[in-house]
């Protein structure tokens, strides 16, 4: 049996107040690939953010061994000097700079202040070369491709002699033969005495690569599985990933469904910026009155895309597809048209795309709604406080009042206002996007209940999470989205963690094929 | 006695402003010897700020969309100029000049505007690519001289006073007193019926004597100045101009949809959008308003200077920026009032004025000027560092 290179022992991480890691062990053995997986929120990206300092020592509890020894980190740099580094989903290259200045950034090639640029550019070909990539040092990083920039990652994390290299969700924009290089690269490197550990979603690629697998849950350990000695394939992973009761409580609710009131048909969209890249692709789905209809897929699956292209076209470029309310043809041509058609978008980021954090909330409240407190154009603040504070209190928005600034609630009670302004708003049809995140479990049962409600008032609820619980806990109907397409639906009774996952896993490998 | 401390504590920005004008004011009083305070002195404080208050106002929308604009000085040059081609040169009458001028301003800021908000130009070089277009047009358009003389009745925006100035009682203009009393009497009405309003839906309103207070304070400095104005000449057409101006654009900013829109705009762009906002056509509309006011302050500049020169509004974006900052005014935006602007920019005219008159150099003038502005605006850092704390 190999060294075991790293000891995570005990890991507990709490955000004010809600438990991202309890107690979790990571053990990983020299010369191994470790594969980390888990769903969505379940604590794998924190507890590598742990590892890589990201969260100084004083912030978690638990303890780390690197070789043998007991190491406290207070920042990235800490743990990159003992040879930990850590490749982000989101590349943390710079487009403008060449590939050589990327590798060598925060690490030059210099001697007393001053870069010697011939040992940058001899290093760099040195380390393209073991990373197998055929590109000139000189190029610019934003004349590579996606794939070529994650080698370029890599030779960047090899430069700082790294012993333990993390990938997080390395090959989630790659394509399938990008992937494969990848994949061949870190047996490559394990050969040379790099460990690694990775984080992904994609199964097939965690059962064809990883030596162990440590499942975690709920910010808990499941199990590490071995290769030769355990079972060792993807329904196995799946099961370990989802394998629970659900413990969790959901609000009793009426299924009353009524009538359609809300399709959408053959509904295709593009990339904002590359016009000629198909994010959203011939999508199809309706939602009855007093349906709550969910979208269940992974990060980046495209279902945010799909829901923010439909409010007002506010995604992307190049719409085409029909959209019907209540059986007859209509077209949301921008925000404003969206709302007064009855149709609203509760966003995701409600601090990005929700608040204005700096305003009270009456102001947050109303700002969707200013029409209805206004008379040509006019505000009669005195009908505008009526009507935010009969919203403030029918969602009991915990605040001192309404000229409390938004800024200075609870992401619960920052949801309430978010969730207040579009009910002033009156929908028929409402697009909720991950509407319980980062709020804590008490505020997440209100969050429930309100919906809950609403589809009781016969109005059509689509709600977009990455939590399957609250999805299996609240949905009538499940549609699975994948790449841009939807993958499959699912009854409520035909509905469970693990065929949303299988569906998923199908999909993907249709779109492989394809 | 604690209301008022609750009442002062809630508005401490803004009356913290007006209570450090009163403080300067005061100041200079002394200082000067009485001097700031004669009626002379009064008109003349009006006179020279009118211009840099009229930009001010203007200025304060695009900064509440967290932007600025650089280019008002040099709008205030340019359409002087070609106001003073028209008269001077073509003999075109003053109303057709004055209408053609605000057209040629609002084009201007629309020009801006356009490449602002809908070509995504950042607006930084956008109006600073105006404000040397425009300068240079200016030097074009007069071959680098000046142009001058103007008729009366164009003088008179900048430097005309209501009619009947030999109807005095004692040495007062009678005309500038009524005034002052009607003003009085419209603030009373408008906020009894605000409060009686307020009332009626069952909101909770500040104690009659806190607004009594209010009231009474208003009204004696609305009679003050009214007082000192007609121990002069009366009351100046462009004090006219510029109450009419800051009204128009507190209830603009307070009571429209439009000017929800501005602030929420300038505080979170992108959730403005997604509440149905038009941000693009928002940005535009404030700078294309921007640049009518640039206009119309370069009409009242070339009115009191009664000559288009090329130097003319030289740095005045600067204090128009610094106005707003002052009174309150963030840079990052979404925060900051018309009525802030004002007192921010009567703060930087008392200052000047003051200083002028006790003779400080103007290289002194410029220093204190700045220090002023940093102490403001760190001021309100660090009342928002505590505001986030508790």
């Amino acid at each position: 049996m190999a060294d075991v290179v790293l000891e995570m022992r005990g890991i507990t991480k709490r955000f004010s107040g809600v438990t991202a890691l309890d107690g979790v062990d990571l053990s990983v053995e020299d010369d191994e690939i470790h594969a980390l997986v888990g769903e969505n929120g379940a604590g794998k990206s924190t507890l590598m953010n742990v590892l890589s300092g990201v969260f100084p020592h004083s912030e978690y509890e638990g303890q780390i061994l690197f070789q043998g020894q007991e190491v406290s980190f207070n920042d990235i740099k800490d743990s990159e000097r003992v040879g930990i580094v850590i490749i982000h989903q989101e590349l943390a290259l710079i487009p403008h700079l060449s590939i050589a200045e990327n590798i060598f950034l925060g690490n030059e090639q210099a001697s007393s202040g001053v870069i010697n640029w011939n040992r940058t550019v001899s290093r760099s070909h040195e380390l393209l070369k073991k990373v197998g990539l055929d590109e000139h040092p000189n190029t610019l990083v934003r004349n590579i491709g996606v794939g070529k920039q994650q080698l370029v990652e890599i030779a960047k994390a090899l430069a700082k002699d790294v012993k333990l290299l993390i990938l997080d969700e390395p090959t989630a924009a790659l394509n399938d033969e990008e992937s494969n290089r990848l994949l061949d690269l870190l047996e490559d490197l394990k050969s040379h005495g790099v460990t690694s550990i990775l984080i992904s979603h994609k199964l097939n690629e965690v059962e064809r690569i990883s030596d162990r697998i440590t499942v975690i849950r709920d910010g808990k350990n499941v199990e590490t599985l071995t290769r030769g000695r355990d079972a060792f394939h993807e329904d196995r992973i799946i099961k370990g990933m989802v394998g629970r009761e659900i413990t969790d409580r959901w609000p009793e609710r009426d299924h009353e469904i009524g009538d359609e009131v809300f399709r959408v048909e053959d509904w295709t969209v593009y990339h904002p910026q590359q016009e000629h890249r198909r994010v959203v692709n011939n999508v199809n789905f309706f939602i009855r009155r007093g349906e709550v209809v969910g979208f269940a897929g992974l990060m980046g699956a495209g279902r945010t895309e799909i829901a923010m292209s439909l409010f007002g076209k506010s995604y992307g470029q190049k719409h085409s597809g029909r959209i019907f309310k209540n059986g007859e043809e209509i077209e949301l041509r921008d925000v404003a048209d969206s709302i007064d058609k009855g149709v609203a978008y509760v966003s995701e980021d409600r601090k990005t795309y929700g608040l204005v954090l700096i305003q009270d909330v009456k102001n947050n409240i109303s700002l969707a709604n200013l029409k209805r407190v206004a008379n040509g154009g006019v505000l009669n603040s005195n009908e505008e406080i009526v009507q935010t504070e009969a919203y403030r209190k029918r969602l009991s928005v915990r605040s001192r009042g309404l000229d409390q600034v938004v800024q200075t609630l609870s992401g619960g009670n920052q949801q309430k206002v978010v969730l207040s302004k579009w009910l002033m708003a009156e929908p028929e049809v409402l697009l909720l996007d991950e509407p319980t995140r980062g709020i804590d479990v008490g505020a997440k049962y209100e969050i429930y209940t309100i919906i809950n409600k609403l589809a009781a008032e016969g109005k059509g609820i689509l709600m977009i999470s990455s939590e399957m619980p609250e999805l299996l806990g609240m949905c009538d109907r499940i549609y699975v989205v994948n790449g841009g397409e939807i993958a499959g639906v699912l009854t409520r009774e035909e509905a469970s963690q693990e065929s949303i996952m299988k569906t998923i896993m199908t999909h993907q490998k249709q779109l492989v094929k394809e | 006695m604690n209301q008022l401390v609750s009442y002062f504590r809630n508005n401490i920005r803004q009356n913290g402003m007006v209570m450090a004008l009163v403080l300067i004011m005061v100041l200079f009083q002394l200082t000067t010897g009485g001097i700031l305070f004669r009626p002379m002195n009064v008109n003349n404080l009006v006179l020279q700020n009118s211009y840099v208050l009229i930009l001010a106002t203007g200025m304060l929308l695009v900064i509440i969309t967290g932007r600025i604009d650089l280019s008002v000085g040099s709008v205030v040059a340019f359409v002087g100029a070609v106001s003073a081609v028209m008269m001077v040169d073509w003999n075109v009458p003053v109303g057709v000049t004055i209408v053609a001028a605000l057209l040629i301003g609002a084009a201007v800021g629309a020009f801006h505007g356009y490449l602002i908000a809908y070509m995504k130009i950042p607006m930084f070089i956008t109006t600073l690519g105006g404000m040397l277009i425009w300068r240079g047009l200016t030097m074009v358009i007069l071959k680098g001289q000046t142009k001058a003389p103007f008729d009366e009745s164009f003088q008179a925006i900048a430097a005309g006073y209501l009619p009947g100035r030999d109807i005095r009682i004692g040495s007062f203009n009678t005309i500038a007193l009524v005034f002052g009393l009607i003003l009085s009497a419209i603030f009373v009405v408008l906020l009894l019926r605000s409060r009686k309003d307020k009332v009626k839906y069952g909101f909770e309103v500040p104690p009659g004597w806190i607004e009594a207070l209010r009231i009474g304070f208003i009204v004696l400095a609305v009679n003050l100045l009214t007082f000192s104005l007609a121990d002069y000449n009366g009351i100046p057409i462009v004090l006219i101009l510029l109450l009419g101006l800051v009204t128009f654009y507190t209830f603009l900013t307070q009571n429209t949809i439009f000017g929800r829109h501005i602030y929420a705009l300038g505080g979170n762009a992108k959730a403005a959008k997604l509440s149905g906002v038009k941000t693009e056509r928002v940005l535009f509309m404030v700078y294309m308003n921007n640049g009518l006011m640039a206009a119309l302050a370069g009409l009242v500049v070339a009115g009191r200077l009664n000559a288009a020169t090329p130097k003319a509004g030289t740095m005045f974006e600067l204090d128009a920026i610094a106005s707003c900052f002052i009174g309150g005014a963030s840079a990052t935006g979404g925060v900051g009032t018309v009525i802030g602007a004002i007192v921010g920019g009567l703060v930087m005219g008392v200052l000047n004025n003051g200083m002028s008159i006790m003779g400080v150099s103007v290289d002194w003038q410029q220093t204190i000027k700045g220090v002023v502005l940093l102490i403001a605006v760190f001021f309100d850092v660090i009342t928002k560092n505590k505001g986030q704390n508790a």
